[in-house]
Order: structure tokens, then C-alpha cells, then sequence
């Protein structure tokens, strides 16, 4: 989905711009793309496509020992996003006895196949059907975590998890709390698809992970790749607090990874640097990553119907590319020392500006670095409005936004 | 429109209480079947009236009760009202701030819930809660130190008067309804884990009607969970009636495809029966969920704040008061019954007395908890955030 939304929607955009007397509806085959080819998901260089590559993931610690040294012989498979968040449940469900998946359509593989074969594994009292009962699935899951379990619900759609507020932010996280240390539900893992598709519309596209960030006891995680969903959940699933793992839905087919096969995880409340400069900070998560990507390369590589906008004095500048993979708590630390070397931060997220995640970052960015600050936090995020159907596509920030904020922060 | 206003003037349903027989709810109705002895059980009959059901059969109506038994039973419920009214003056004495529900008439229900059930099962309820807590293994000081904000306290003092827990009691919980369904996930747990034992997950009759109860139910039933959904219908949820909240107030039937059974909580024998009837329900016959409604009624305010009489009459309190109250109700079963004297039940009541002035001088001679634990058991030891802000730059609290 992602590859033809950036990859063709973005140069025929500028194309159209530099061209406009082409017809639109032309019926001759489509040149080459004016500035070339841009990164995409498809070709990202984020992506960890050689079994070296992803053996070697930052962050990395095998489940056995425990060891974060890379052992030879150890085995990695072309995975996407989904068969490496299935192969995370898979690896939960042998290992440990009391976990139990369940959620609505679980059992048949879930709409984005998760799940798929999962029930016919590991049986029907493991993975299961519930009712369409949100706020139902969520307590539900806190009572079972509550007794030991390791419960990993699913929640459809991010959207609907509104239902579960309640269930999340009152008594998940507060269980602890509130009974001084005597319960908790620490084994409790919701699933569920966020951000957009670029064709989901109101309810199905958007990132409520914003909402979620006063709930003190909550963990909020938000994986970028294959490799970081298979690490990252198995992480949250062991995580002793409750998690809400959030999966970009379209990067569930479109980003496609070597994955270790074997047990591992990753760090929760740990960003990471993906690429490293000294010129700006670009900090984002989840699908935005590699619009990200594609407007860095075009910073440095700008298409002839853009380049007129771009001084050529940044196209040497070293970006900082941080993807922050938890939302909550986040990694201040990373953030703010990368902050202090570049003076210069843009915020990448789906949701809307008002009280999103970023608003919470900038805002603690720009008490923790006031001094080094050379221009203002940027943010570029989706529209305060809701996701309408037909626009969705200018509701997402895109790789042109992305570029648009980059060069404004540089010349500020 | 014509058509409609000739429909109205039709009398639209008969009424029905005439041809239904009701609940009744005194707490003095049971009948000594044989002599009453000592030492050994002896039987009584429960009236028939005390229970209605709805796709189930009615609990037997004879039942055994040992002195031993009803006179502990005198002493717990007496001690609750006690731990109650204690609550009561030191939330008015300012000791006890924030919120408080007291449970002053509704003790049938939580003695006798815990004399029909085991150790081992499970219970998780709202936030009238202080008795379950101390039945189910808490200490007296343990609620009232919770009250307080003291270390003593059953959370510590970090929770408060809706947020105690012990190992098999599942808290209180200050949402509506949202215990509902975690007792339906405690009651999955312990059918995976194959346990003999239940979940009790009460609700009140205000809470009937939150969206996510009839989501427990169906989960419940779908899973033939080891689950009795217990309301404790007091015929006010808040400061509304049932009548005025619920199209339809018997919720002992609002379960669908569930068995329903009501009960009259004032007797606490009956309940006590109702509750053993429901275990053996749920887990001996395996039958899945049951509903269970306990008609009841609270002295009290709807909280510390409701002073319980600009929705009823204090009439009506007076009169639940003088003549279904659950403790006389016992009292006159145990001195009619010959199995001890007014002087020895005065005894009792000096005790119970006398255990809650001790555990209130104890709660609060208690000191607070320290500044450094309102930064514990937010996450799990050792997974916290770097830091969590307080009010202050020098506030913020580094992990």
C-alpha cells in the first residue's frame, strides 16, 4: 500500500507541479520519476534485508542467556511486520504456559493475520474469539493478569480502543498503586493496530497513543520494522507493567525484514538512533519513519522541481534520524542529548498537533535545551481534524512536509 | 397518531404484582424445624418467599446452622457496623477525607457471602467494600489505617477507601461497573488453571446498568465461566432509584441465558444459602455463571457526602431500620432459638466494640506514608521511567 502512496503518488505530485501542461489523464506510459527514485518502505535502507544486518540490531538480547553478543549459526527468515508479530505470539505461547491470546476474530488470524494459525498451534483455550466488547477484552485481560496470566489482547483497531480507556488508565495502570504493591497486572499485553493506511478513514486511521500519556503505569510501544515488532513485543509482553503495543497497520505487509528466528528482545523505554548528525534532530515513530528517510534523501538529493527550494547550503546537512519506539515513558535522555548536540528538533507523528505526543516532547525539549535551542521545536503531525476519508492522504505527514519543516528549522 | 393515541388508552400491562408473588425481605422469617441444640447442627426453614429464581431451581429451604456458627455470624456482622460507624465518625471528626461508602445495613450480605464460600475462592467488588476486605483476610485496622492515609494501611494509605486488597480479594473498585468484567477474567483464570473454586464479582444496582456488565455476562456464559454475578441491589444507586434507573428491576433476570436467582439479603441465612447454592453452582455442577441478587438495603448515604434523605424518606430508612434490619433479624433468631441470652449478646457486641476502638487507636497512632513512596509501584521495581515530576523543579523524582 505504503509503496504506491510514497513512491509513485510523491514524484507524479511534483512532476505535476513542474509540468502542469502534461495531461493528467494521459494515457502514455509514466516517465521516470522526475528526481529520481526516493526511498521508500520498499527500498528503505532502515530495513534490515541480510541476515548480518539483522543479527547485528542494536539492542538486541537473545532470551537464553540473555547474551547480547551475536552467536554463530544463529538463523534469520524474510518476515513482515505481521509474521514477525505472529512469530513473537508463537514464541510467547511455547515458552510460557499461562500466556493466552485472545481478541476479536483471534482465532480465524485476526484482520491483519496476526494470529494466523495460532489457535490451530496451540489450541482454542489459548487463542481465542471474544465477543466485539472492547472495554469487555481489556478487563477481561486485567482480571486474567491479575491471577498470573500473561494475557496479550487485541483490540482491533487503535480506534477502538476508546471503549477500554476506562479499563486501561483506571485500573490497569493505577492496579499497582492503588493496592501498594499487592496486585498487579503486569502480564498484561493489548495489541493493537494504529496510525493510517491512507485510505482508512475516520475510524480506522488514527494514533491515539497521545491519549495515553498521563496514564502513569502504562508502557505505550510502538515498533517501526519486522525486527523491532518481533523484539519490542516479546519485550512487552514479558515487561512486568501493562503494555500497549501499538502496530502500524500499513507497515504490517509493506516492511519486510531478515528476522532472527530465535527468542530475543528488545529495550522498552529506549529510542533509537538510526541515523547519526549534528545539523538537526528528526524524531519520530511507527510509520512516519520512512517518510522520514525519504525526506532526509531528499534533502540531500533534491528533485529538480523542488531544488529551486532547497538552499544548496543544507544539502550537506547531517541529519539525526531518532525513532523513539516507546511513547511512554519515553527516552528523555537520548532525546535531549541528541537535542544538545544539533540545537534542532522536528517531531514527526500521526496524530494531531493538539496535545499529541509531540507536544509533550517539545515541551520538555525546550525547558531541558532553551539554551541550545538555534531554532523552534517543529512539529509535523496530521491535521487537528478528523481523519476524513477522501483527504487522508494530505492528513498524514508526508516526505514533502517532513523536508518542508527540516529546511525551514535549518534556516531559521 | 390516532392509531398510537388509541393504544395508550388501552391499559398496557395488567399489573402484575398481584399474580407474582414478591421478595420478602424481613430478616426474622426463618422457622426452627427441630429442637435447637448446642453443640450439634440443628435445621431451620428459610420462609419460601426468600428466594425467586429465574431458569434455575430454588435452594433447598431447609437448612443447618450450628450455634457456634450463627453466634459468629452475630459477632462479624456486629463487628462491621462497628468498623462502619467508626468510619463514619472520623470521616465527620475530618480524619478520613476524599470518599467513603459505608455498608450500615448490608451486612447479611458480606458475612454471609464469606461463611458460603471458601478461602480459596474469589471475590472483587465496587467500592462499597471496607467488610469484604476484612472477611476475606484484612485486618480492621488494615481498612481503617486505609482510611486514614496511613502506613498501616491495606495499600499502604496509598489507595483509600476503595482500593483494598487481599489475596483472594480482588478490591474495591471505584468505576462503576469496571470490576465486572476483571471478575470475569479472574473467573477464566482459575477455570484454565483447572482450581475448584469461583469468582464472586458483585456490582450494585446502579452498576446493573453499565454497558460492560452485560459484556461480562456474555463472555461469561459464552466461556461457562465459574463466575456468580452477585448484585447487591439496594434499591438506590446513588441518589436514584431503581424503579427511576432500571426499565426493568429484577436483576436477578437480566442475564439472558443466565440463571437467575434472587434472595432475600436481609436474612443471613438465606443468604448464606443462596451464596452455597451458587458455589455448588458454579463449581461442583459446573453450570458456568449464575446471577445472584441480594435485596438489601443501605442505612447510609449513597457516600459521606449524601445524607441519603432527598431521595427517600427518612421514614422509609427508619422503618428498614426497626423492622428488617439484618443484625436483629439474627439476634432474634439466636435468643428465640434459646442458643444465648440478650446478656451474652451484649457481650459480643462489647467485644466487637471493643476490637474496633482498639483497631482505630492503632490506624491512627500509624504515622503516613513517606514522601518516597508515593514514587513506588507506579511501574514494576527497576522498569520506571528516568524520572516522574512532582508539583516543583526540586519535586521531580529520579528512579
Amino acid at each position: 500500500m505504503i509503496s504506491t502512496t510514497v513512491r509513485s503518488r510523491l514524484p507524479r505530485f511534483l512532476e505535476l507541479r513542474s509540468r502542469p501542461k502534461v495531461r493528467w489523464n494521459s494515457s502514455s506510459a509514466e516517465p521516470p520519476p522526475a528526481g529520481g527514485h526516493a526511498p521508500s518502505i520498499a527500498t528503505s535502507e532502515l530495513l534490515r534485508t541480510t541476515r548480518d544486518s539483522a543479527l547485528r540490531t542494536p539492542g538486541l538480547s537473545w532470551a537464553e542467556d540473555g547474551s547480547k553478543t551475536i552467536v554463530g549459526g544463529r538463523e534469520t527468515r524474510k518476515m513482515n511486520t505481521y509474521q514477525a508479530v505472529r512469530d513473537a505470539m508463537s514464541i510467547a505461547l511455547t515458552k510460557d504456559e499461562s500466556a493466552v491470546v485472545f481478541g476479536e476474530d483471534v482465532a480465524f488470524g485476526g484482520v491483519f493475520r496476526c494470529t494466523m494459525g495460532l489457535a490451530e498451534e496451540f489450541g482454542r483455550e489459548r487463542v481465542f474469539n471474544t465477543p466485539l466488547t472492547e472495554q469487555g477484552i481489556v478487563g477481561f485481560g486485567i482480571g486474567l493478569a491479575a491471577m498470573g496470566h500473561t494475557a496479550i489482547a487485541e483490540i482491533q483497531f487503535a480506534d477502538y480502543i476508546f471503549p477500554a480507556f476506562d479499563q486501561l488508565v483506571n485500573e490497569a495502570a493505577k492496579v499497582r498503586y492503588r493496592s501498594g504493591g499487592q496486585f498487579n497486572v503486569g502480564g498484561l499485553t493489548v495489541r493493537t493496530p494504529t496510525m493510517s493506511v491512507g485510505h482508512g478513514g475516520l475510524y480506522h486511521s488514527q494514533s491515539p497513543e497521545g491519549f495515553f500519556m498521563g496514564a502513569a503505569g502504562l508502557k505505550i510501544v510502538i515498533p517501526r520494522s519486522p525486527i523491532q515488532a518481533k523484539g519490542l513485543l516479546l519485550g512487552s509482553i514479558r515487561d512486568p507493567n501493562p503494555v500497549v503495543f501499538m502496530e502500524p497497520k500499513i507497515l504490517y505487509r509493506s516492511a519486510v525484514e531478515q528476522v532472527p528466528i530465535d527468542d530475543f528482545t528488545l529495550p522498552l523505554g529506549r529510542a533509537e538512533t538510526l541515523m547519526t548528525g549534528n545539523d538537526i534532530t528528526v524524531l519520530t515513530w511507527g510509520t512516519p519513519v520512512y517518510h522520514c528517510e525519504t525526506a532526509i534523501h531528499m534533502l540531500a538529493n533534491p528533485p529538480p522541481s523542488i531544488e529551486q527550494h532547497i538552499p544548496s547550503s543544507l544539502r550537506s546537512a547531517k541529519v539525526e534520524l531518532i525513532d523513539l519506539r516507546t511513547i511512554l515513558p519515553w527516552d528523555i535522555e537520548t532525546v535531549t542529548e541528541s537535542v544538545n548536540r544539533t540545537g534542532r528538533l522536528v517531531i514527526v507523528h500521526e496524530a494531531g498537533m493538539t496535545l499529541g505526543a509531540g507536544a509533550e516532547i517539545s515541551a520538555q525539549v525546550q525547558k531541558r535545551c532553551f539554551l541550545k535551542l538555534d531554532a523552534p521545536v517543529r512539529r509535523v503531525t496530521g491535521w487537528d481534524t478528523p481523519v476524513g476519508l477522501q483527504y487522508e492522504k494530505f492528513n498524514i505527514p508526508d516526505a514533502v512536509r517532513i523536508l518542508d519543516a527540516i529546511v525551514e528549522t535549518l534556516t531559521y | 397518531m390516532a392509531s398510537l393515541v388509541r393504544l395508550r388508552s388501552i391499559p398496557r400491562c395488567v399489573p402484575r404484582a398481584s399474580f407474582v408473588r414478591t421478595i420478602q425481605t424481613s430478616a426474622d422469617t426463618t422457622q426452627l424445624q427441630d429442637s435447637p441444640h448446642q453443640s450439634e447442627p440443628f435445621t431451620v426453614k428459610i420462609h419460601e418467599d426468600s428466594f425467586r429464581t429465574y431458569n434455575c431451581e430454588k435452594p433447598e429451604l431447609d437448612v443447618q446452622v450450628t450455634k457456634s456458627e450463627l453466634l459468629q455470624m452475630y459477632k462479624q456482622m456486629q463487628t462491621m457496623r462497628r468498623m462502619e460507624m467508626a468510619a463514619d465518625a472520623l470521616y465527620k471528626a475530618k480524619m478520613i477525607r476524599g470518599f467513603c461508602h459505608l455498608a450500615i445495613g448490608q451486612e447479611a450480605v458480606s458475612v454471609g457471602l464469606e461463611h458460603g464460600i471458601t478461602k480459596e475462592d474469589l471475590v472483587i467488588t465496587a467500592y462499597r467494600c471496607h467488610p469484604f476486605a476484612v472477611l476475606r483476610g484484612g485486618t480492621i485496622k488494615g481498612v481503617i489505617g486505609e482510611l486514614l492515609g496511613r502506613q498501616i494501611g491495606m495499600s499502604h494509605g496509598k489507595g483509600g477507601s476503595m482500593h483494598i486488597f487481599t489475596p483472594t480479594f480482588f478490591g474495591g473498585n471505584g468505576i462503576v461497573g469496571a470490576q465486572v468484567p476483571v471478575g470475569a477474567g479472574l473467573a477464566f483464570a482459575q477455570k484454565y488453571q483447572e482450581k475448584p473454586n469461583c469468582t464472586f464479582a458483585m456490582y450494585g444496582d446502579g452498576a446493573s446498568n453499565q454497558g460492560q456488565v452485560f459484556e461480562a455476562f456474555n463472555m461469561a456464559k459464552l466461556w461457562n465461566l465459574p463466575c456468580v454475578f452477585v448484585c447487591e441491589n439496594n434499591k438506590y444507586g446513588m441518589g436514584t432509584s431503581a424503579e427511576r434507573s432500571s426499565s426493568n428491576t429484577e436483576y436477578f433476570t437480566r442475564g439472558d441465558k443466565i440463571p437467575g436467582l434472587q434472595v432475600n439479603g436481609m436474612d443471613i441465612i438465606a443468604s448464606k444459602q443462596a451464596v452455597q447454592y451458587a458455589r455448588r453452582w458454579a463449581v461442583e455442577e459446573k453450570k458456568g455463571p449464575l446471577l445472584l441478587e441480594f435485596v438489601t438495603y443501605r442505612y447510609g448515604g449513597h457516600s459521606m457526602s449524601d445524607p441519603g434523605t432527598t431521595y427517600r424518606t427518612r421514614e422509609e430508612v427508619q422503618r428498614m431500620r426497626s423492622t428488617q434490619d439484618p443484625i436483629r433479624g439474627l439476634q432474634k433468631y439466636i435468643e428465640e432459638w434459646g442458643l444465648a441470652s440478650e446478656s451474652e449478646l451484649k457481650q459480643l457486641d462489647k467485644e466487637a466494640k471493643a476490637e474496633v476502638d482498639a483497631a482505630v487507636e492503632e490506624a491512627k497512632a500509624s504515622p503516613e506514608p513517606l514522601a518516597k513512596d508515593l514514587w513506588t509501584d507506579i511501574y514494576y521495581a527497576g522498569t520506571e521511567p528516568p524520572f516522574m515530576r512532582g508539583r516543583e523543579r526540586e519535586e521531580v523524582h529520579h528512579y
